[in-house]
């Protein structure tokens, strides 16, 4: 059940809301129901051709030659379609935004910089046929060390992965290495805190796995144009990306689709679209491209993997006074989505809690693993659970309960991020004080009556904060505490009485900023 | 070298020439013109292809055409009576148990087969008819609760 405070959301949400916090109907759940909803592959076209590609067996290798005669002469084979065919042969998605330089070959011509990265296209009357005539492709290797661990790659004298990158990490703004964050003094604060928690977190790649695998099939339309139905999560970024590649207008390509089979963020790379369009160029005939399953796996993008330091700072009343990230981000061999990715994780190093002090170095690495793009607040996601791990840790290093710390530490309205913007709308302290009620976790009745507005009672960076920190309540029945073996020191027995803080800068109207700051004006 | 099926799809005769070799999956879609079958995986591992064969669920991603001769094959466009949903279609409608609607044909002839068999499974049984078949979007729980609600539609309609 839904639930908006009109305390802390009171100009967000019309009081009449008729669709939010009620069950209501999908508009297109009846085609799902009925089998009727037309995803891209329940299209048929009379002479339809099918594209297959040639992958990589190597993590990384140079191309010494690629004998393709017996393929050309295979039944059923249309077109061979090489490094050279291609109009526009190098890419990076988010150049459509000015952001990054093109990285990314749509076929490999002189070296494969990843297992499964495409070298070669055969378009035939059928599947079968394009993967017999696959079969038949002589393709010579001088396999080339290989670099798969992020902080293995940014080592001097360590493999180059991507011929654009040649020292293995994206570049910013055309000269930065990495996304750098700098507030405070993290090194005079870790000097004075009570105590330290480091430690270091790893999440591996995750494939999105859509029960629908990318694909599209492109057909030629009158007049040079060709209408492409695809599996795309983002249709105009598709188009845009197929039109430059394949150096044609825009306004030749008439993409249709939303009707997607899952996407979660591994359907907007623009796997499939160039190729379909190119080999439907080359054959005048409708030809699909479809990731199989294994394709799926191999070439599709998963989320990133991240590696990510933390050590944190905290005196023993509870404060967090210094954080210090370092975060690599394995981008795979080429960029795709995650030099992006890397910049939300620097913008979310302090969580959403104040911290004086704040450091963090996050890198965009190349690897010679698959090539990484978005997934579901891909950038935060491990981050988030790197620093909710830390929080916990830090709360069993001090002796303090976990959701008390959270509120004592989560930002107020006003507050100053580490990124120098002021905090707004915040309303962290409420949910941990519904979560608490709801999950029977006992907390202190100070901690109940604490709120993210200015002025309310007991703001901890203000004047009011609890004397002490004391021992843990009794644990919840189905919750489970784990104890911390690396939580750093005990706390010293007289440690200082902490600092005053600084006084919060001036109040700001809750509620209302969000919505100007997005939309120019409120809406009532 | 093409060989002739003759099957029922959905209480229809058809006969089609297939591929050597050719799955059920191909020769539903590509040959006979089905399209409520979807393909996944291709590889007999997502469940999203599941169709019933004289009323068991299967595979057809990983069934030969040819083993199908003489049988009786049930797909989602055989589901609805006439202009009525079925029970297991309202009861999917009801209660959001679809999301991207791709492996939602597979997962209803899955739970068909269930009902056909035992009109009032227990949730237990439910979870292991649908075990087979993969969803990414719902997290399950919406589609088991309308496979219960359908069943318990079904026992009112008879009572």
């Amino acid at each position: 059940m839904l639930e908006f405070r009109k305390d802390i959301f009171a100009d967000e949400r019309d009081d009449n809301l008729k669709e939010v916090g009620r069950p209501t109907q999908r508009q297109d759940i009846l085609g799902h129901v009925t089998g009727a909803s037309a995803f891209y592959d329940d299209h048929r076209f009379a002479g339809l051709l099918h594209l297959k590609i040639l992958r990589s067996p190597h993590a990384h290798a140079r191309i010494r030659s690629i004998d393709d005669a017996a393929a050309q002469r295979a039944p059923g084979v249309k077109r061979i379609i090489r490094a050279a065919d291609v109009p526009v042969n190098l890419n990076t998605l988010l150049s459509l935004i000015q952001f990054g330089k093109d990285d990314e070959p749509s076929l490999a011509s002189d070296v494969v910089r990843y297992k499964g990265e495409p070298i070669l296209g055969i378009v035939a009357t059928s599947e079968r046929s394009a993967r017999e005539a696959l079969a038949l492709v002589r393709v010579s290797y001088d396999p080339l060390p290989a670099v798969f661990d992020v902080e293995e790659a940014l080592k001097p004298g360590a493999v180059s992965v991507n011929a654009t990158y040649p020292k293995n990490t994206f570049e910013y703004y055309g000269k930065y290495d990495h996304q750098k964050l700098r507030y405070g003094d993290v090194d005079s604060a870790f000097g004075q805190c009570d105590v330290i928690v480091e430690d270091r977190y790893q999440m591996s790649p995750i494939e999105h796995a859509p029960t629908e695998t990318n694909g599209s099939i492109a057909v030629p339309d009158t007049n040079g144009r060709f209408v492409v139905y695809t599996s795309t999560q983002a249709l105009f970024f598709s188009l845009d990306t197929a039109a430059k590649i394949n150096a044609m207008p825009s306004n030749q390509l008439h993409f249709i689709g939303g009707t997607v089979g899952g996407g979660f963020g591994g359907k907007v790379d623009t796997l499939t679209e160039p190729l379909a369009i190119l080999a439907a160029r080359l054959t005048g005939a409708p030809v699909r491209y479809r990731l199989s399953r294994h394709e799926e796996m191999q070439f599709g993008s998963p989320r990133g993997a991240e590696r990510i330091y933390v050590k944190d700072g905290a005196m023993r009343d509870g404060r967090i006074v210094a954080r210090k990230v370092t975060a690599y981000f394995d981008s795979g061999a080429y960029t795709r989505l995650s030099s992006y990715a890397a910049v939300k994780c620097a913008a979310h190093i302090p969580g959403p809690y104040t911290i004086p002090n704040v450091y963090g170095d996050v890198y965009c690495v190349f690897t010679n693993r698959t090539p990484a793009t978005a997934m579901r607040g891909f950038g935060v996601t491990a981050l988030d659970f790197a620093l909710e791990c830390q929080m916990d840790k830090l709360a069993t290093a001090i002796g303090m309960d976990p959701i008390e710390f959270r509120i004592l530490n989560a930002y107020r309205d006003g507050d100053m991020k580490a990124h120098r913007r002021e905090a707004k709308n915040c309303a962290l302290i409420e949910c941990c004080q519904v979560a608490a009620e709801k999950a029977n976790w006992p907390i202190r009745e100070e901690y109940r009556r604490m709120s993210s507005r200015r002025g309310a009672a007991s703001a901890p960076h203000a004047s009011a904060r609890p004397e002490a920190p004391r021992r843990q309540p009794a644990p919840a029945p189905v919750q489970q505490r784990i104890p911390y073996d690396r939580a750093g020191e005990p706390p010293a027995p007289d440690a200082p009485p902490p600092r005053p803080p600084a006084p919060p800068p001036a109040g700001s109207s809750h509620g209302a900023t969000r919505f100007s700051s997005v939309f120019g004006t409120r809406r009532r | 070298m093409r060989t002739p099926v003759q099957f029922s799809l959905n209480g229809e005769e058809v006969a089609a020439f297939v591929e050597g070799g050719a799955n059920l999956l191909d020769a539903l879609r590509e040959t006979v013109g089905d399209l409520t079958v979807k393909g996944g995986c291709w590889q007999g591992t997502c469940g999203t292809c599941t169709v019933l064969i004289d009323g068991a669920p299967r595979l057809a991603c990983i069934t030969l055409a040819e083993t199908c001769a003489g049988r009786s094959i049930e797909t989602v466009a055989g589901l609805r009576r006439g202009p009525d949903l079925h029970p297991l279609q309202t009861a999917f409608i009801e209660h959001f148990a679809a999301q991207c609607g791709y492996c939602t044909p597979g997962m209803l002839m899955a739970a068909k087969a269930l009902l056909d068999r035992k009109p009032s499974p227990t949730r237990e049984e439910v979870v292991e008819a649908i075990g087979g078949n993969i969803c990414r979007c719902t997290g399950y729980e919406p589609i088991i609760e309308a496979i219960l609600a359908a069943s318990r539609a079904g026992d009112r309609r008879s009572a």
